[in-house]
């Protein structure tokens, strides 16, 4: 086991069981308003302090946490499950009208950046969580079909799948057998990247407040929130800030961790 | 080469083609009619009828996204329903903002990552590789808006070297104008140098386990040598990738980090225009930068077959 590993495991599970957590007990009741205790910084009653309506920041938090893992870990499902196989069929006929149509399909998804889409989404359909799900996944669709078409073009050229064409495999079961396995290396360090962005997005979205609406808690709008009152209260953006580098900070320490675990190549070079 | 870049730009046509009828329809999904909007619940149904029809709202649908398409072409994006002035002219204005943010952080982002990327990758494993690698993580993780409040709270309300927002506009100079941009960009920028400077290193690294560096170095460079003399163009495909990437992640990124500069860009007209239903305005800037990505794609491919001259025969 890395370091990464340990340290990433540690960041994730401890978000993820914040956000369990918070369907079960919280410090306080996070929409709970008590302006005597207002912009509190951290102490021993609020360990991460209050806001200007004398809300429990910590029981914000990790309400807050729900939303955010929640929105990224389905806009990457949705991502990698349409892109990955897009992107195999891509290069298995690569410059034949599939891979064309598949490729330039995917540019044009990819020419909506994941904002451009969530604000055509929102100008149509309105702002809320679905909505910013549904943008930030199809943006990451393109994403895991670059990737994958990109790497799998270099493995159709070697050796080894020359040999399984010989040996009278198809395109599909090599896709599937040989060059899948070899381009997860790429998909899990993608993986963590678009997850990180997708909880990065979703704070963003939620920030300008085309995300997750009241009374939904989300970190990008208690960010907003603090925006106005940050020269003297700084503690009301550090700490959601904090919150949403430790997750992604723990994601991708995770992935990276992982990645060195599962590939045998890294296992030899660092040996 | 003639022959690739011609079908490229007969893709990028179609492309154009494609995204716009995708946000007109998109568009005309959109519940409510903008003439009603305008002039209220209590507005006469004739009123009602004669916007319409100055609108131009009372065509039909095909007519309509072809006026829309022709007018586009002709740099007409037609009239903004809420100023009622060009909506071209608008987006001009904001352009000038928008844009030189999003190549400010482009370029402060590349001149951060090439050469971290390519020290970290000389020195792997080693303390500086470790550093670089940390440096990256948390840059990484880091949210551009979060950052940029930072800046604002050390920089413009504690050191007070920057304005905390606003734009004086190119008329008060340039150097005026990129101080006031400077700030913004580099929230834009370091999140997205942090991702570069980690696929630059690791394309290095995968170069130079490949056999023609090991007969470069069994021909005698040193490790640098090999790196610097067959590494960084190899290197270059997918970091060129990541850079074309990067360009969208910004102009949109760019829309955010407006908001919490009070940049009088496009976000903020973006932003607008969504809350007074204003949709010719936002289908207009959505196909802006819909164009502004598919051409920087396009040029991305071009560069590709330059850098590697196997892509040309090979697609």
């Amino acid at each position: 086991m890395t370091r990464n590993l340990i340290l990433g495991g540690t960041l994730s599970v401890l978000v993820l069981l914040a956000a369990t957590a918070s369907y079960l007990w919280t410090p306080f009741d996070h929409t709970a308003m008590n302006i005597p205790a207002k912009l509190q910084t951290p102490n021993a009653q609020h360990w991460l302090g209050t806001d200007h309506f004398g809300r429990d920041l910590m029981s914000m938090i990790m309400v807050g946490a729900r939303t955010s893992i929640a929105v990224a870990l389905v806009a990457v499902g949705i991502g990698m499950g349409a892109g990955v196989p897009l992107g195999l069929a891509a290069a298995a006929r690569k410059g034949s009208w599939p891979d064309e149509m598949i490729m330039r399909g995917n540019d044009l998804i990819f020419a909506f950046p994941s904002l451009v889409i969530a604000i055509l989404i929102t100008a149509v359909l309105g702002a809320g969580a679905v909505n910013a799900i549904i943008a930030i996944g199809i943006f990451n669709i393109p994403v895991f079909a670059r990737v994958t078409r990109g790497a799998a073009l270099s493995l159709w050229e070697r050796e080894f799948i020359l040999a399984a064409r010989v040996a009278g495999k198809g395109a599909a079961r090599i896709s599937a057998e040989h060059i899948l396995p070899n381009v997860m290396n790429l998909l899990i360090v993608q993986g963590t990247i678009q997850f990180s962005l997708g909880i990065l997005a979703e704070a963003g979205l939620s920030y300008v407040g085309l995300g997750a609406q009241p009374p939904t808690p989300s970190w990008g709008r208690m960010l907003a929130d603090a925006q106005t009152m940050v020269s003297f209260a700084p503690h009301l953006a550090l700490v959601p800030g904090m919150a949403i580098i430790l997750t992604v900070l723990g994601l991708n320490l995770l992935g990276d961790g992982l990645r060195d675990h599962f590939d045998p190549k890294l296992r030899v070079a660092r040996a | 080469m003639l022959h690739y870049a011609l079908k490229r730009l007969l893709s990028l046509i179609l492309s154009l083609a494609a995204a716009s009828l995708m946000i007109f329809l998109v568009v005309e999904v959109a519940p409510g009619d903008p003439a009603s909007f305008m002039l209220g619940v209590n507005a006469q149904a004739d009123t009602v009828a004669a916007l319409k029809a100055e609108l131009g709202l009372d065509q039909s649908k095909p007519a309509r996204y072809l006026a829309w398409v022709a007018g586009m072409l002709g740099g007409d994006f037609g009239t903004s329903y809420t100023y009622r002035t060009p909506v071209a002219g608008m987006i001009a204005d904001r352009l000038w903002v928008s844009l030189p943010l999003a190549l400010y952080a482009l370029t402060l982002s590349t001149l951060i990552a090439f050469p971290a990327g390519l020290y970290a990758a000389a020195r792997r494993g080693k303390p500086g590789d470790m550093a670089v690698i940390g440096a990256t993580q948390l840059g990484v993780a880091v949210p551009n808006f979060w950052f940029a409040m930072m800046l604002v709270v050390i920089f413009a309300i504690n050191l007070r070297w920057f304005s905390a927002g606003g734009f004086p506009g190119w008329d008060a100079g340039l150097w005026a104008g990129f101080h006031a941009l400077t700030l913004p960009a580099i929230a834009l920028a370091l999140p997205q140098a942090a991702i570069l400077t980690r696929v630059m290193r690791s394309a290095l690294l995968d170069i130079l386990g490949e056999d023609f560096i090991r007969t470069a170095r069994a021909k005698g460079l040193s490790r640098r040598q090999a790196l610097w003399r067959h590494g960084v163009r190899n290197a270059l495909i997918p970091v060129l990738t990541i850079i074309g990437l990067q360009f969208s992640f910004l102009l949109a990124g760019a829309i955010i980090i407006e908001q919490v500069f009070y940049l009088p860009g496009l976000g903020r007209l973006v932003f607008q225009a969504i809350s007074s239903r204003d949709l010719i305005v936002v289908e207009s800037v959505v196909m802006l930068l819909v164009f502004a990505v598919i051409s920087v794609n396009f040029l991305v491919d071009l560069t590709y077959a330059l850098v590697d001259p196997r892509l040309r025969s090979r697609t």
